[in-house]
C-alpha cells in the first residue's frame, strides 16, 4: 500500500445515543429512525482489520460512547492490538470507579467537551445540568494520570469566554485545549445565524489563544481552529478524503468522514458486509474524491491543492449542492459569495441575544 | 538548549510502538504521533529517566563510530527539544 492513503486513525462512533442536546451537533437529526448499533464482536473485528490497514489511533466517540456497556471490553481488546485509545466524551454518565476500570484495561487518553466555562450557560447550551459533573470528570481524568484534552466548540455565545476556558483548562491540568469552531453543517448550518461569531470576536479570541499557546508551551498544548468562514482558504478536511481517517458509524457504515453519507449519489458499505481493508481500497465512495483526477476548477491548477485537497466535500454539497465543487469557504471558489453574505449577516446581528433552537426528542452528541 | 545533566523520560501519555507497515517506530500520544527514524528510535529507547544526556551521547557515539560526539549531541538536543516542546517529556517544559 502506498503511504498516500494509509489510515492512521479509526473513528469508532459507538452509538448515536447521547444524554446532551447541543444545538451544533452535526449528527443526523433523525437518528431514532436509524438502524441498530453493531455489536461487540463486529467492533472487535473492525478494530483488528483497521490495525492491519495501518491504524494506530482509535477514537471512541458517539453520541456518547459511555452509553455502550461493552466499552470495557472494546478498550481491553484494543489495547491487546496496541491501539492508542482516545475516549471522546461529554463525561455524562461516568463514575470515578468506571473511569479507573477503563484506565486499568488500557484506555490511553480522554477528551471532555465543555460547552461553556460558566455553569449556568453550559447547562443551558447542553440542554441538561451537566457542568459540575464535567468538572469532576476532568479532575478524575488527571488524578488518574490520564492525559486530558478539554474540547470547546466555540460559537458566538461562548467565544467571549475564551480567557475563562483557558483558566479552566489550567485549573484541571489539561494536557491539551482544543478551541474548535462550529462546523456549519447539518443542524449548525440551520442555526448558523445564531452561532457564527463576528470577525472581531474571532480576531480577539485568536490573539488570546496565541498568547496562551506561547505561555503554556511544553505543559499544555493550545489549539485554536479558526472557522473557515473567516479564512481565505479552506482547511484540509480529514487530511484528505480517504487518506488518513476511517469513520465507522453506529450502524457499521464505513466512511471517509462522519457526514460523507449525507452526500447523495455516493456508495458506502457496511463493515458487516465487507472487510474494512476491501472497503478502504476498493469502495466507490472512498475512491470518489481521492487523488487529483476529480478536482474541479480552480483547484485543478491551484498550488494549494496538495495542502487542502479542495477543502470539505460535505460543505461543498451542503452549501452549493454539489460535492464535486471547490469548498465555498475558499476565496477563489465560485460559490464563495454565499460565505461572504453569511459573514456580513454575522456582523449585522452583533449584540442580539442568541436564542438556540433546540432539538426535540432525545438529542445527542458529545462533540 | 537542553541541559546535559537532565535525565530525559517520557511523560506517561507517550507510547512507543513498532509500525509494521514501515518497519519504523512511532511515538504515539493523544490524537497523533511522530514517525521516528532509526537514530531517533535509539534515543527514544534511552528516554527512561535512567540516563543523562551525556550518557546517551556516549552510548550513541559507541554505536555509531563514524559520527563525532559533537554531531550526535547536537542532533540529540534538537530531537529532545522537539519532544519537550510537544510536552512529551516529563518535567522538561
Ligand atoms: S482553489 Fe481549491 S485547492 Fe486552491 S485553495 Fe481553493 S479550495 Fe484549495
Ligand atoms: S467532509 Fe466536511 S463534514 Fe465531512 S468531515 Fe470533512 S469537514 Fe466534516
Amino acid at each position: 500500500m502506498n503511504n498516500e492513503s494509509r489510515p492512521y486513525t479509526l473513528i469508532a462512533e459507538l452509538t448515536y445515543r447521547c444524554p446532551l442536546r447541543c444545538p451544533y451537533c452535526s449528527n443526523p437529526l433523525d437518528f431514532a429512525e436509524h438502524g441498530n448499533e453493531i455489536d461487540t464482536d463486529t467492533w472487535l473485528r473492525v478494530f483488528q482489520e483497521a490495525e492491519e490497514l495501518g491504524v494506530v489511533q482509535l477514537n471512541l466517540t458517539g453520541g456518547e460512547p459511555l452509553l455502550r456497556n461493552d466499552l470495557e471490553r472494546l478498550i481491553e481488546e484494543a489495547r491487546k492490538i496496541d491501539l492508542y485509545t482516545n475516549l471522546i466524551t461529554s463525561g455524562i454518565p461516568l463514575t470515578f470507579e468506571r473511569l479507573s476500570r477503563l484506565r486499568a484495561l488500557g484506555l490511553d487518553s480522554v477528551q471532555v467537551s465543555v460547552q461553556s466555562a460558566r455553569p449556568s450557560v453550559s447547562d443551558r447550551i447542553a440542554g441538561v445540568p451537566s457542568f459540575n459533573r464535567k468538572l469532576d470528570v476532568m479532575r478524575w481524568v488527571t488524578s488518574l494520570d490520564l492525559p486530558l484534552t478539554m474540547n470547546v466548540v466555540l460559537h458566538r455565545e461562548n467565544i467571549s469566554e475564551i480567557n475563562e476556558f483557558i483558566a479552566l483548562a489550567e485549573r484541571v491540568s489539561a494536557d491539551r485545549l482544543e478551541l474548535a469552531n462550529t462546523q456549519y453543517l447539518g443542524w449548525a448550518l440551520k442555526n448558523r445565524s445564531a452561532l457564527l461569531p463576528t470577525r472581531e470576536q474571532i480576531e480577539r479570541a485568536r490573539t488570546v489563544a496565541a498568547e496562551a499557546k506561547a505561555r503554556l508551551r511544553g505543559s499544555m498544548e493550545v489549539l485554536f481552529v479558526t472557522p473557515d468562514y473567516y479564512t481565505d482558504y479552506p482547511k484540509s478536511c480529514m487530511e484528505g478524503w480517504g487518506r488518513r481517517f476511517i469513520v465507522v458509524n453506529p450502524e457499521g457504515l464505513a466512511l471517509p468522514c462522519h457526514l460523507a453519507h449525507t452526500i447523495p449519489g455516493l456508495r458506502f458499505e457496511h463493515v458487516t458486509q465487507r472487510r474494512l481493508g476491501d472497503i478502504w481500497h476498493h469502495s466507490a465512495g472512498f475512491n470518489r474524491f481521492r487523488g487529483e483526477d476529480w478536482l474541479p476548477d480552480p483547484c485543478r491548477t491551484c498550488e494549494r491543492r496538495v495542502l487542502d485537497f479542495g477543502g470539505c466535500r460535505c460543505q461543498a454539497f451542503h452549501v452549493l449542492g454539489d460535492a464535486g465543487m471547490a469548498d465555498p469557504a475558499c476565496s477563489l471558489a465560485p460559490g464563495h459569495d454565499f460565505i461572504e453574505s453569511a459573514r456580513a449577516q454575522a456582523g449585522r446581528t452583533t449584540g442580539v441575544p442568541v436564542l438556540f433552537e433546540y432539538r426535540t426528542g432525545r438529542g445527542r452528541s458529545a462533540r | 538548549m537542553t541541559l546535559t545533566t537532565i535525565r530525559p523520560r517520557f511523560s506517561p501519555k507517550v507510547r512507543l510502538r513498532f509500525d509494521r507497515r514501515t518497519g519504523r517506530h512511532l511515538l504515539l500520544y493523544p490524537e497523533t504521533g511522530l514517525q521516528l527514524n532509526h537514530t531517533a528510535t535509539v534515543i527514544a529507547r534511552l528516554c527512561t529517566g535512567e540516563w543523562t544526556v551525556d550518557d546517551m551521547v556516549e552510548q550513541l557515539t559507541q554505536a555509531y563510530g563514524d559520527v563525532s560526539p559533537d554531531e550526535i549531541r547536537r542532533e540529540m538536543c534538537e530531537f529532545l527539544d522537539v519532544l519537550s516542546h510537544r510536552g512529551l517529556l516529563q518535567g522538561m517544559a
